[in-house]
């Protein structure tokens, strides 16, 4: 894959970061071809959000050599970046919320007339330059962004899940428009989740995997399953992990009355008809690639945003929360995966524990010191946290933190408990001991709602899991089944293995190229 | 303001679509100019024979705090803020005064840049320490606020010095017609002269790019810090201009800061400038010092005991910038 340096537009070889003993990129190299569109892919953790940063000036690398046009590379900011031939377009919009599109574009000294012309190609002719960003539309800012940068006419193009946030007529707009810089002198890094874009727009596709380039692939009908393939690497090929003990995986009874059902939940443009139940002394886990709606749905069922369409049934009666106080009311509790959301950081543990049941407005009265500490105390003692450092949250370790957040809701007694990623960054036993605490909650009748990023706790820790893509929900896996591949292969929306020959996939990249935008629908194995 | 630039050669018809694009834009600002137009008359209705002579008093009490205003706008539209603007006024002024004392015309012109220079110098400082220490700009701002204001007394422990008497005379008096005060001309003059080719510039818009959003002002390709610190060399600047109007106004060096930096803190906020960073103007802060000016004559008239009319100042700043809210907020839902 390293061919004569001079034909190739960027070239980085063995890149690597760390971060004190934390090995973030180990051995990257990427090498992009002129005029080529190129995917960079891998999953959790495999060091593309690193590789990206060093390539837009946000990060720099301990070691590396990375060359655009045979220069050497290097840059402290996006403005040096983009002066070394590297522009990127954002998830998040580099645009200046206060100022109009033409104070924007003036900003970045960006050309307007070229910027316009591209607005028209990407679907946007008519857009106002007079417009304030702020007022704008999120998928406009982004078209904006791409047109600006294309307008730029930068050596190498990158653009981070362009078509996130994308409606389907803009999302084929911009897929034909970054197919048309094939060809040229000029190249583009694309970074996407949706395999079937890649399949439709990029000409390679390079793969990292825990730190290091593990593979270039030629992009053609198929060859989905050969980049999933080297992003779980041995994983795939290891036994499946062993599902935990629980005994209360009996069956359902076929009346229970699930505890929290979604019907057709809807938020902006992030969710679309999202529909499961949870039931009671069960562990759902949910599982999603990055930015795919689950934020959303775990913010809707927490009370903290209100769904713009759906129904949300507890017990099997209607609410509707328009405060987190509503859900608590309800016993729908949160744990986030970034504990500096929940916690006080400066206040003792007790005071941590027993903030959710001296808050409520009516009861302005003296606190039941008593009754409180036995209640701390039980809850202290059936996560096992360590107190020794109790006068203050913030010096506990990450993992005792999270015991906190949850210990919170234990000492009230938990009915239904959404966990989001709760053991995001957290080390390996107090990890066992939280999906303990899981199941043991759920074999108390509990109900518990579990998204993760890492795909073997859905085996360590649940019943059964649901699939979210682009929105909308595209599986319903059973444990047994739940391995990681069958997860990773559900969560870019692939079909099953059996049905994953050729002809099948060539049959869906064929579809893909009549509709493009349809992405987010094609092949939804729904769940009823 | 804006509305006279390249008036020639355009059509009736362009001419109110730039006009209209402005109003659209600088909703609060007109409803400012509405409020002030309603403080006027109620001045004229209490103190009907309230005219030229008074505004002029109006216009030279005013020019100090309304550079005091710029100065704050600047920086709080570039997302930081300045509790030492007071500070530098002072030191401005005891400056002035002192090296201008019984010196001639020349002379003076050489103290005026000099103290300008030595506003940019102090607004340097407070720029370079916010950004290059990381603490934040109301704690540095706040600490170098009592530097400055030592700084002044140092330099003259009670009111004193003098003023070239070409200073004092700029700003004293009408220009063509009674209705007309030297002052409001030389403040318009200054304030134009520097900000509306900033705010048409590169650098213009990346101080509110820097304060509407600093993660897109650096993915865009600004040097946020060294914007930053531009921001607050503009305050001094400000400050400096507010520091010499009070040597002029009052003649000689006024040592001590009084209730500059709050009361432009005020103005701003009052003035549509939002304190969160990247939105506002200077127009609207200068208008907003008229109507707080105005509404104290006005309570003077009506014979309100000064203790309640701080009072009911306080209560015109939150009752109009909460009307103000509710009217955006009633805009976004409709």
């Amino acid at each position: 894959m390293i061919d004569g340096a001079p034909d190739l537009l960027l070239n980085a070889t063995d890149v690597a970061k760390h971060y004190g003993a934390v090995v973030a990129l180990r051995s990257a190299s990427l090498a992009v071809r002129p005029g080529e569109v190129h995917a960079l892919m891998g999953a959790n953790g495999a060091g593309k959000s690193t590789l990206v940063k060093i390539l837009t000036g946000g990060v720099r690398p301990d070691h590396g050599e990375i060359l655009v046009r045979g220069k050497p590379f290097a840059a402290h900011s996006p403005a040096e970046a983009r002066r070394g031939g590297i522009v990127s377009v954002y998830q998040e919009p580099a645009l200046i919320p206060d100022l109009d599109v033409r104070s924007n574009l003036r900003l970045t000294q960006s050309p307007i007339e070229a910027t316009r012309h591209w607005l028209a190609e990407l679907g946007l002719p008519e857009l106002d330059l007079t417009d304030v960003v702020r007022d704008l539309p999120l998928a406009s800012l982004r078209i904006i962004d791409l047109a600006r940068a294309l307008a730029i006419e930068p050596d190498v193009l990158m653009l981070d899940e362009m078509t996130a946030a994308l409606p389907a007529n803009l999302t084929e707009r911009v897929l034909e428009v970054i197919g048309r810089q094939k060809g040229t002198d000029r190249s583009v890094i694309f970074i996407s989740h949706r395999l079937i874009e890649i399949a439709a727009v990029c000409d390679r596709a390079t793969v990292l995997r825990e730190g290091s380039t593990v593979g270039v692939v030629d992009v053609s009908a198929g060859s989905e399953d050969r980049i999933v393939g080297l992003m779980l690497g041995d994983i795939a090929r290891g036994g499946p992990v062993e599902p935990a003990e629980s005994s209360a995986r009996a069956a359902r009874a076929a009346d229970a009355v699930p505890r929290l059902t979604a019907r057709n939940l809807t938020v902006g443009t992030k969710l679309s008809d999202v529909s499961f139940d949870l039931y009671p002394s069960e562990v759902l886990g949910v599982v999603a690639l990055e930015g795919q709606g689950q934020d959303e749905l775990f913010d809707v069922l927490s009370g903290s945003e209100r769904p713009n369409g759906g129904d949300l049934l507890v017990d099997g009666a209607a609410v509707s929360f328009r405060h987190p106080a509503d859900a608590i009311r309800a016993g729908l509790v949160y744990v986030p995966a970034d504990r500096a959301e929940a916690l006080l950081m400066q206040r003792s543990v007790r005071e941590n524990i027993a903030l959710p049941f001296t808050t409520p407005f009516g009861a302005w009265g003296p606190i039941d010191v008593s009754g409180e500490r036995r209640k701390v105390d039980k809850a202290i003692a059936t996560l096992q946290i360590d107190t020794r450092a109790a006068s203050e949250v913030r010096r506990l370790s990450g993992g005792n933190q999270q015991k906190v957040t949850i210990a919170r809701w234990v000492a009230g007694g938990v009915r239904t408990m959404l966990c989001f990623d709760p053991t995001r960054g957290i080390d390996i036993g107090t990890k066992q001991q939280i999906y303990q605490l899981l199941r043991d909650l759920a074999a108390a009748g509990a109900a518990v709602l579990l998204y993760t990023s890492e795909l073997k706790e859905i085996q360590l820790a649940c019943d059964r899991a649901i699939v979210i893509f682009g929105g909308r929900i595209v599986a319903e896996i059973a444990v047994a089944d739940a391995d990681e591949a069958t997860l990773l292969r559900a969560a870019y929306d692939l079909r099953p293995e059996e049905l994953m020959p050729e002809e099948v996939a060539s049959a869906a990249v064929a579809v893909e190229a009549a509709d493009t935008g349809a992405a987010a629908d094609t092949g939804a194995a729904g769940p009823a | 303001m804006t509305s006279g630039v390249g008036v020639t050669g355009r059509s009736r018809g362009e001419i109110a679509d730039v006009l209209v694009s402005w109003a659209r834009r600088n909703t609060w600002t007109l409803g400012l100019i509405g409020l002030l137009v309603v403080v006027f008359a109620i001045t004229r209705l209490l103190q009907p024979n309230y005219g030229a002579a008074a505004i002029q008093g109006l216009a030279i009490a005013i020019v100090p705090i309304a550079f005091a205003a710029v100065a704050q706008a600047i920086v709080v539209i570039s997302g930081g803020i300045d509790l030492s603007v007071g500070s530098m006024m002072a030191l401005a002024s005891v400056t002035s005064a002192v090296l201008m004392k019984g010196q001639g015309d020349l002379f003076g012109v050489g103290v005026v840049i000099g103290v300008l220079l030595l506003g940019l110098a102090v607004g340097a400082i407070n720029g370079g320490l916010v950004v290059l220490t990381k603490v934040p700009d109301i704690v540095v701002t706040l600490a170098m606020s009592f530097i400055w204001a030592g700084t002044a007394l140092l330099i003259l422990n009670t009111p004193g010095g003098g003023a070239a008497p070409w200073l004092m005379e700029i700003i004293s008096g009408p220009l063509g017609t009674p209705w007309l005060p030297k002052a409001l001309v030389v403040l318009a003059v200054v304030v134009g002269l520097v900000w509306l080719p900033l705010r048409r510039s590169t650098l213009g818009l990346s101080l509110y790019a820097v304060g509407s959003n600093r993660l897109a002002a650096f993915r865009s390709g600004i040097a946020v810090g060294r914007t930053k610190i531009i921001a607050y060399v503009l305050t001094g600047f400000f400050s400096a201009m507010g520091g010499l109007a009070l040597t002029a106004t009052g003649g000689v060096g006024a040592p001590v800061p009084g209730s500059y930096t709050l009361q432009s803190v005020a103005a701003i906020v009052l003035g549509g400038v939002s304190l969160a960073g990247g939105r506002g103007g200077v127009l609207g802060p200068i208008i907003a010092v008229i109507v707080l000016a105005l509404v104290r004559t006005d309570l003077f008239f009506a014979g309100v005991d000064p203790n309640w009319s701080t009072a009911v100042q306080g209560a015109i700043l939150i009752g109009v910038v909460m009307f103000g809210s509710l009217v955006a907020m009633r805009r976004v839902r409709a």
